[in-house]
């Protein structure tokens, strides 16, 4: 067994600032994550950070862009957290390093970006995230940061209080990759939850194949809520074969949308006859699936995005990047055809609730990064929010956990304050199946102190592999699909109440067959097989809770689209949702937006560009 | 891989076996329904792997196998693979479906999918590639994929990165400085021209396809190797960093196994997906430590 103040599971953005800021407060902090830092998805973002660096700026201005671009489900303390902390944060890096792209005068450059009311968005180049990454993981090295890469995390190590906000989180239990073991990791600080993102739910994604959302559902499982779920950002441009994602920069220069007929769509057939291709990634995303729905898609299944007409030479000069893309992920040459581009995952707004301090109703386990809900994007997240969001509050919570004081937290988390239980009906059974899963909280191990728990936990973990590793069943390769088969089918960018309903049936046949799963490899060595087996049991969990939040939320509001009732709904839905794991019967619940910040309160207003 | 069907098939009727053994009510439907399942999936496969022996528009894939942990595995052998090709497919793609529909034993390190992560580098029809950016398209038949030269093999596709890693982090890849403006929110200022400079070699997303082109380091194992080296040239020409740390990086990079081992071979050059230009680089590295040396003569 391992022993360190304060572990960090995960090391992209946020894991890594969480780690840097643990052992600036004296902490013995160590990172646990399945893949080497480098390799970590945050290295895949292009656009930029948003930061109010310029005296014409302002964290104010920033943060009422944020809460607008929200839909009004931000939550103030967190939105203000983000917009004042940005600019130092971003400064900080820039000292530690970051080779961003500068000014004639020799500052950091920025750049406007949808949504913003200042062209705040600083960056570096067309791989912001990639040299944001790089930039950090060097402090790590620098700072001589324990990092177990390759390792697995399977789930926390959570006393077993009846209240989730009674329990403890004394550590995780991993599963070590190369050499097949299990062991555990106790924190005697706190552990900080830094996964990422759950793209990997939806078969078509931005996002990378690691992105299961290992810690959303290992929270979930040990008791912690997850939030916002059913808000899912969909990008409309991204290749079809791979997901990968095509900047909005080619509409930015004038690229334009064609369907098959050679229509230009988004005009021709009314979806925003005033912004055309730049409307925002919402109406565009739902204009494209319209025409491929109407029989008007190329082979049924995406559209053109045409930039030949900007000229050759003004491709290479602003889009260069973009040629490379298209060509090597799908095999177009942007110069002399077009490019065919759908809808795609890419971000998800909600998960594991969290204060702004990054803590969550457990005590000593916290969350920072996109596995996280703080929450900063609400409804729907403006481009280059996110990567600010991973080093200001994976900041926050590596300061909290090794003990820095901060004061009382302004958002509440668990059932505390005016939260009050869904009155929605469901249909179709959801939660566990027969036995119970691994998870730490829901019985099973009682012991009197945390090394025993550990201890408890690791004979526990163990065992599972054993089992997955000798008995014989499906595969879970046909399970992952069929759950992400249904969930782009009918929890994507169009809900409607039938296929939400049909969603969830689905998921409970998956869910049925994968208490069949085993795993055929039966190596102990970088055994994948079983690693993508565990992984589905997350994926599962997640799509389950994203489903039933989607299809008790009857209104459009932000990325969630409802046929049903296609404008938002303040008077009723005003209101974050909840679902709690409950032991294995999933409940749902809402608890108010936060709207009063520190100076105003941010009124809803109309969200128009 | 055709010889991994009927394998599957084996394991199928196993299974429906020990399920019929507990009989309570709920497990003989689910044994039912898993024998149908099961049934479906052994035609579905039939008529797949006939029909990718007829099709012609399927690519062969011939892949490195090897286990230290699995009988039978323990001996390197190939495997081959027929998947069906579909326009933008790319290596990472093909082995993907092999693994979900074959041979959910077939290793490899893969995430991004659109080469930045740098964790499928491997060895294409003879030349270190990453898969994920590989077209199939535009590769000879049949394709031969195996794990990257002059690594120890950890498991099929996967070698280890230990060696690699060790040499990145010899080169102190950190910035240092001894000063930063005074005042709230002030960056150093860096002229674009610099950031131009060293814009390329920041762009290293640790797949070591170089290193394992390379065959000075395949002799010497001490050689820092071209990611190495690419490294501490991002900082020693980095004008934030000042005089002094650049005097330091110069010694480190200059150390016996450091710049003067390379003979310029351009092979670096050539496999590195991020287009950076090593041999340059590194060649530019030498001229400054000679420059060095001599304002100390
Ligand atoms: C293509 C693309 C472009 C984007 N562009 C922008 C942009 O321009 N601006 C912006 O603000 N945002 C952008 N985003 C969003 C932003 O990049 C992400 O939200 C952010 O990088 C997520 O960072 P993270 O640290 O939370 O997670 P990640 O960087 O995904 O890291 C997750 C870490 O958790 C580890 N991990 C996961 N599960 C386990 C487990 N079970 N055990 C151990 N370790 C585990 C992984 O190994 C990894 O190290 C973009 C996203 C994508 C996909
Ligand atoms: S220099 Fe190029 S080939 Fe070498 S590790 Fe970096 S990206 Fe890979
Ligand atoms: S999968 Fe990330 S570089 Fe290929």
């Amino acid at each position: 067994m391992h022993e360190h103040d304060v572990v960090v599971v995960g090391a992209g953005g946020a894991g890594l600032r969480a780690a840097i800021a643990a052992q600036e407060e004296g902490a013995d902090v160590a990172i646990v994550s399945k893949l080497h830092p480098v390799r970590s998805h945050t290295g895949a973002a292009e656009g930029g950070i948003n930061a109010a660096l310029r005296d014409a700026d302002s964290w104010e201005d920033h943060a009422y862009d944020t809460m607008k671009g929200s839909d009004y489900l931000g939550d103030a303390p967190a939105v203000e957290a983000l917009c004042k902390e940005s600019p130092e944060e971003v400064i900080q890096l820039e000292h530690w390093g970051m080779p961003f792209s500068r000014e004639e005068d020799g500052r950091v450059s920025q750049r406007p970006f949808g949504g913003l009311s200042f062209p705040r968005t600083t960056y570096a180049g067309a791989e912001t995230g990639h040299q944001m990454l790089h930039t950090m993981y060097e402090q790590v090295v620098k700072r001589g940061i324990t990092v177990y890469d390759e390792w697995h995390v399977m789930d926390l190590v959570v006393t077993d209080e009846d209240d989730p906000a009674d329990r403890t989180c004394h550590g995780v239990v991993a599963y070590d990759i190369q050499r097949g073991e299990v062991d555990g990791f106790r924190a005697t600080g706190g552990v900080i939850l830094a996964t990422g993102g759950m793209g990997q739910v939806f078969d078509h994604t931005t996002n990378a194949v690691a992105n299961t959302g290992d810690g959303v559902a290992m929270a979930y499982r040990a008791g912690v809520p997850m939030e916002d779920m059913e808000f899912i950002q969909f990008h409309p441009t991204t290749l079809p074969s791979t997901g990968v994602l095509i900047s909005e920069g080619v509409r930015g220069e004038g690229g334009i949308l064609y369907n098959e007929k050679g229509e230009r769509f988004m005009f021709e057939h009314g979806y925003a006859n005033n912004d055309g291709e730049l409307a925002s990634r919402d109406v565009v995303s739902r204009a494209e699936l319209t025409e491929v729905n109407e029989g008007r898609g190329i082979e049924d299944e995406y559209v053109h995005l045409d930039m030949r007409h900007l000229g050759e030479e003004r491709i290479l000069d602003r889009l260069e990047n973009i040629l490379h893309l298209a060509e090597d992920f799908e095999g177009a040459d942007g110069l002399t055809e077009p490019m065919p581009v759908k809808p795609g995952q890419h971000y998800a707004m909600g998960g594991i609730e969290t204060n702004e301090h990054g803590e969550t109703v457990i005590e000593g386990l916290y969350a920072a990064g996109e596995c996280a809900c703080a929450s900063v994007h609400g409804a729907n997240r403006l481009g280059g929010n996110a990567l600010p969001e991973l080093i200001v509050f994976g900041k926050r919570a590596g300061h909290h956990a090794a003990g820095k004081e901060m004061g009382e937290a302004e958002i509440p988390t668990g059932r505390t304050g005016d939260w009050e239980p869904a009155e929605y009906e469901f249909e179709v059974d959801v939660g566990a199946v027969g036995d119970r899963g691994p998870a730490a909280a829901d019985g099973g191990a009682v012991a009197a102190d945390a090394e025993g728990l550990l201890e408890a936990e690791i004979e526990r973990a163990r065992e599972r592999v054993e089992d997955l590793l000798s008995r014989k069943g499906r595969n879970h390769a046909e399970i992952r699909s069929a759950v992400q088969e249904t969930m782009t089918a009918n929890v994507n960018v169009f809900r409607e109440e039938e296929g939400l309903k049909q969603s969830l049936e689905d998921l409970r046949e998956a869910r049925e067959a994968y208490t069949e799963v085993a795993v055929s490899d039966p190596s102990r060595t970088f055994n994948t097989d079983l690693i993508h087996t565990m992984e589905t049991r997350n994926i599962l969990d997640i799509a389950e809770a994203l489903a039933m939040g989607a299809l008790a939320r009857r209104e459009f509001r932000g990325a969630h689209w409802r046929k049903e009732r296609q404008e938002r709904d303040d008077e009723n839905w005003l209101k974050h949702t909840l679902v709690s794991w409950n032991d294995g019967e999933p409940e749902l619940w809402y608890k108010p937006a936060i709207l009063e910040g520190e100076a105003k309160t941010y009124e809803p207003k109309v969200r128009s560009y | 891989m055709s010889t991994q069907i009927p394998k599957q098939t084996e394991k199928a009727e196993e299974t429906a076996e020990t399920e019929t053994e507990a009989p309570s009510k709920g497990d003989e439907r689910r044994a039912e329904k898993r024998r149908r399942a099961d049934e479906r999936r052994r035609q579905r496969e039939a008529e797949e792997a006939e029909k990718a022996a007829a099709d012609e528009n399927t690519v062969e894939l011939r892949v490195f196998r090897y286990d230290p942990d699995v009988e039978g595995k323990q001996e390197p052998r190939f495997d081959t693979f027929h998947v069906p090709f579909e326009k933008g497919m790319t290596v990472l793609d093909a082995l993907m479906y092999a693994r979900d529909t074959y041979d959910s034993s077939l290793t490899f390190r893969h995430s991004c999918r659109q080469a930045v992560c740098g964790s499928d580098a491997m060895f294409v029809n003879g030349g270190q590639k990453l898969a994920c950016k590989t077209q199939i398209g535009e590769l000879e038949e049949p394709i031969r994929v195996e794990p990257l030269p002059h690594a120890e093999v950890t498991k099929d596709l996967v070698v280890d990165m230990e060696h690699f890693y060790d040499q990145m982090e010899a080169v102190e890849p950190y910035f240092q400085t001894n000063e930063y403006p005074e005042g709230e929110l002030e960056e150093q200022r860096q002229t674009r021209e610099n950031r131009e400079k060293i814009k390329m070699s920041t762009r290293c997303i640790w797949c070591s396809a170089c290193m394992s082109s390379c065959n000075i380091a395949a002799g010497d194992n001490e050689y820092l190797g071209p990611a190495a080296i690419n490294k501490a040239y991002r900082f020693a020409m980095d004008e934030r960093e000042g005089e002094d740390i650049k005097q330091k990086r110069l010694e480190i990079i200059e150390q016996e196994h450091g710049v003067w081992r390379c003979q310029t071979q351009f092979s670096c050059t050539e496999v590195c997906p991020k287009d950076i230009p090593l041999t340059e680089h590194i060649q530019e590295l030498k001229r400054e430590a000679v420059k060095n040396n001599l304002k100390f003569w």
